[in-house]
């Protein structure tokens, strides 16, 4: 149990709630603009070509259209990790890739603007795949990166950013080892986290040089920062974000729809939007890096973990923007999962033609996790070890520690797990049902059952840089200036919380401002679960400031020591006496004070998330059903109740468990076509097949902030997926080594089953 | 069939008489419904999503049906009486329908995108089946898509309200 606060911790309807219920709360293609174009994209058709020629006289001379922008009418604006990406370039490197951009009165007639611009393409030879980028005589995307090896390390990240994982000596922990397993397995299926509204921006551009960008976002101010330096520092960017439907991390990516407004919007004096329509959100905005690895494994009968040794291959697509971030991360979150002395392990960013990938919650260690526990479970397998046992045995523990994202080495100082890993497994039932491994926990008919388990853990929560002010007014109230846009998770409803408990008055009385870079200080974004560690601390610390001012201020008038004064509900009063007191309306109507509050980065603690698993499997159509899924955590204090359970129980939605069992995208390996980019033909679980999901969650205070507690929410589909092949393989009786476990690949795992 | 020239909607018992032709204002014989709904008149509170009809994020009832407003043309709604999420409340007492009242109370919400095509189809089911087993709640909501999982706060809220006078 956490501690037992006046507003933490107690279940409170969203501040927003009623705007949702009525449909008033507005999302980015809700906001109605004077004098507004619309915007479209003309996407290439071919994964791979050079524009030759085109003509865009036909489309000019339609009725109703202002601008219609091509690469050669623009400077060399770039974006994305190196600087490399031409916002329209005259080469194209996927099939949906912009060729031009056209701003009308109508969307119609944009549309219509689309098929009247005649392009001639030069069509190369395309790569779908890290085997045939990485052939010596593959085609390149970029003629700078050679073989098709994009660079690694991120600036943002600092100059030694995390590029792999060299620990130890290898050759050591190898000879110490009672197993060994070795092999490549992967997570190449890029499933769409898919928030269900699209990608779009607003761009109202002032000449000279001032834009104002309303965005689809979920890091607001991030976009002000990404965009001045895709337009080479030569604009001033006002970022104002709003509701955006759904994020799970994608949305952080967003500076390219945002670059053709600002493009379409400079060139016709008019505010231009842009919304994606869903086939365009699914085929030609971000993914999932595709994740592949070659390594080798060493353990002790034990289940220590002794070595590891290989190379991951990130397939990025047809570019990168946070790749290099998420090899980073997720190379840190494996050490964090497996405390290994001994690493040599090495990695490789790989271009193909598909569209790009991009943030997406998990980010690189879901997807590295995806690839490793295959290996890891052969091993324990090998050692016939159960492995609940195995993973609790190697994650971080204090006195623990690992490399992260800057390169720098951190000593854990987090809590330690074991206790909610045995409450999971207590409220699953898994010492009952492990029977071992590649042997279903039961068998009716062509039934079959089995279990997996998985974990995951994230030294993002204390991720960058975050600042906040509140503001005091002289009634009682407060007002935070933060700029976070809410994006599901609730944390807009929460922040006023954190302030209340500083300042004890009600969070009624507590007003958050818009997200607007003009008003508020700098704040990173919700993305990495760092909202409730790095944001939250960012308002606390804020109120703090304010709180020490107004006592100050209140202590020169009652000719006390500040340090005896205490306030409750907007009264001031010597600590003991509340009876005497003063109220806030001390400080006159014709002042506020201003408390500010930052958050530096603290990468010395990790969440983590457990996912323990059961899958029904008919041998006879091969089809995988996830029947019961039990997800345990600690997060020291519990802000709202209602606000986890949700998070939690998002665990199969948005790229998650559903990922291991059937969402995928697919591309047509001849063509470069996504033949799956829509609501149809992508699957996505529906109400008539919800698993069981049962939540045990610990609160275990943490040394972050005074209230203890940190973020999961990001993590929460992590452990998922390769629990959940680990349960099919399980049920079949033979390993699965490939995401999702669709029909056909697991009648194949039968047929090689009833082949031994 | 004769060529029409106006088409009268009936939206949340309001009646809407509107020109068919390509200006301003007017009914383009290939708007969709969502699109006369959000762009013409306004009515920003049901949502834009998928454009197939597969989503059910732009869910409205007419003629006591939940439907898709994307896959609907506006001049094939002639006469038909429309309900969108910006009908349920009572404007005058500012109460909230009683499925609104479930969802702020079970918050079956995370980002919210969804959930005015989520309460439109729970009311098109209860309007018709006050009182529905949650096999056949999930069985109306089962083409509406929520990728936040708000699925279990979703059936808890619904069945609250089914479960009233029962």
């Amino acid at each position: 149990m956490g501690e037992n606060y006046r507003f933490i911790g107690k279940s409170a309807p969203r501040r927003d709630a009623t705007e949702i219920v009525t449909g008033t709360v507005q999302y980015l293609d809700d906001l109605k603009f004077q004098n507004l174009l619309y915007g479209k994209v003309l996407r290439s058709p071919y994964a791979h070509a050079n524009i030759k020629r085109i003509d865009k006289s036909k489309a000019e001379a339609l009725p109703g259209v202002r601008a219609v922008v091509a690469w050669e009418d623009i400077p060399d604006w770039r974006g994305g990790t190196p600087r490399n990406v031409r916002v329209l370039d005259k080469k194209v490197r996927f099939v949906g890739d912009a060729v031009a951009l056209v701003a009308a009165t109508t969307e119609r007639i944009a549309e219509e603007a689309l098929r009247l611009i005649d392009v001639e393409y030069e069509v190369l030879p395309a790569v779908f795949d890290i085997d045939s980028a990485l052939k010596p005589d593959a085609p390149l995307l970029y003629e700078e990166f050679k073989s098709n090896i994009v660079p690694g390390g991120t600036p943002i990240y600092g100059p030694n950013c995390l590029q792999g994982v060299v620990h130890g000596d290898v050759d050591q922990g190898f000879s110490e080892a009672d197993v060994i397993t070795e092999g490549t397995f992967g997570c190449e299926n890029i499933p769409n986290a898919l928030p269900a509204e699209s990608i779009g921006a607003v761009a109202i551009f002032e000449p000279p040089d001032r834009v104002t960008i309303y965005g689809t976002s979920q890091a607001p101010y991030m976009d002000k920062v990404t965009l001045f330096h895709v337009f080479n520092r030569q604009f001033e960017i006002r970022s104002i974000g709003h509701h955006v439907g759904g994020g799970f991390g994608t949305k952080f990516t967003c500076w390219q729809v945002q670059a053709y407004a600002i493009i379409l919007a400079r060139a016709t004096g008019q505010p231009v939007k842009i919304v994606f329509t869903k086939e365009e959100h699914m085929a030609a905005f971000t993914l999932r890096i595709g994740s592949r690895m070659h390594a080798k494994v060493g353990m002790k009968k034990d289940g220590t973990i002794t070595a590891i040794q290989g190379t991951w291959y990130v397939d990025t697509g047809c570019n990168s923007f946070t790749t290099q971030c998420q090899v980073a991360v997720g190379s840190g979150e494996l050490m964090i999962m497996a405390q290994c002395p001994n690493w040599d392990f090495k990695n490789i960013i790989v271009a193909t033609n598909r569209n790009a990938s991009g943030a997406t919650r998990g980010f690189g260690g879901q997807e590295l996790k995806c690839s490793f526990i295959p290996l890891l479970s052969l091993a324990m397998a090998k050692a016939g070890l159960d492995p609940l046992e195995v993973l609790k045995k190697n994650f971080v523990k204090p006195g623990g520690g690992y490399y992260w994202r800057d390169g720098e080495w951190y000593n854990y100082r987090g809590i330690d797990f074991t206790n909610a890993m045995d409450k999971g497994a207590e409220l699953f039932g898994w010492k009952d049902k492990w029977e071992g491994w590649l042997t279903p926990t039961s068998v009716k008919g062509t039934k079959r059952r089995g279990i997996g388990f998985g974990i995951h853990g994230n030294a993002d929560v204390g991720e960058d840089v975050a600042e906040a002010y509140v503001q005091l007014g002289y009634n009682g109230t407060a007002t935070i200036f933060l700029c976070v846009s809410e994006h599901g998770t609730g944390q807009k409803s929460n922040y006023p919380r954190f302030a209340a408990e500083v300042l004890q008055i009600l969070p009624e009385r507590i007003s958050m401002s818009p997200a607007d870079t003009l008003v508020t200080p700098f704040e990173f974004g919700p993305v990495g679960s760092r909202g409730t560690y790095s944001i939250a601390s960012a308002v606390i610390n804020a109120a703090e400031d304010a709180r020490r001012q107004l006592l100050e201020m209140a202590a020169a008038k009652l000719g006390e020591d500040p340090k005896n004064l205490d306030t409750v509900d907007g009264v001031i009063f010597v600590k003991g006496r509340p009876d005497k007191g003063i109220k806030w309306r001390m400080m006159g109507n014709d002042k506020t004070i201003l408390g500010y509050g930052r958050f530096e980065p603290d990468f010395t603690m990790c969440n983590c998330v457990m996912s323990f698993v059961e899958v029904e499997v008919d041998s006879e159509t091969g089809k995988v059903d996830l029947i019961r899924v039990v997800n345990a955590s600690d997060v020291g204090q519990i802000i709202n109740p209602v606000g986890l359970d949700g998070q939690l129980c998002g665990c199969w939605g948005s790229a998650g468990i559903d990922s291991a069992i059937f969402e995928e995208s697919i591309i047509d390996r001849r063509t470069g076509h996504m033949v799956n980019a829509n609501l149809i033909d992508y699957k996505w679980r529906t109400f008539s097949e919800l698993p069981v999901v049962e939540n045990a969650v610990l609160e275990t205070p943490f040394p972050s902030h005074r209230f203890h507690a940190i973020g999961i929410g990001e993590i929460t589909t992590a452990s998922g997926p390769s629990a959940t092949l680990m349960a099919v393989s399980n049920a079949v009786g033979a390993w699965l080594y490939q995401y999702p476990a669709t029909p056909d690949r697991v009648l194949e795992a039968f047929s090689r089953r009833a082949a031994l | 069939m004769a060529a029409i020239k106006s088409v009268t909607l009936k939206i949340n018992g309001q009646i809407h008489e509107l020109d068919i032709g390509s200006k301003v204002g007017q009914i383009d014989p290939a708007d969709t419904l969502i699109h006369t709904l959000r762009e013409t008149l306004g009515l920003t509170g049901t949502k834009a999503s998928c454009g197939n009809g597969a989503c059910g994020i732009c869910t409205v009832i007419m003629d006591s049906k939940a439907v898709p407003s994307c896959k609907i043309l506006t001049i094939e709604c002639d006469g038909k009486e429309i309900t969108t999420i910006e009908g349920l409340r009572n404007l005058k007492t500012g109460t909230l329908h009683p499925l609104q009242q479930a969802f702020v109370d079970f918050t079956a919400f995370q980002c919210g995108f969804c959930t005015p095509g989520m309460i439109m189809t729970a009311k098109a089911l209860l309007d018709e089946n006050p009182h529905p087993s949650e096999e056949e709640i999930k069985d109306a909501l089962s083409g509406n898509f929520c990728r936040c999982v708000s699925h279990y706060q979703v059936l808890k809220a619904v069945l609250s309200v089914a479960e009233k006078g029962r």
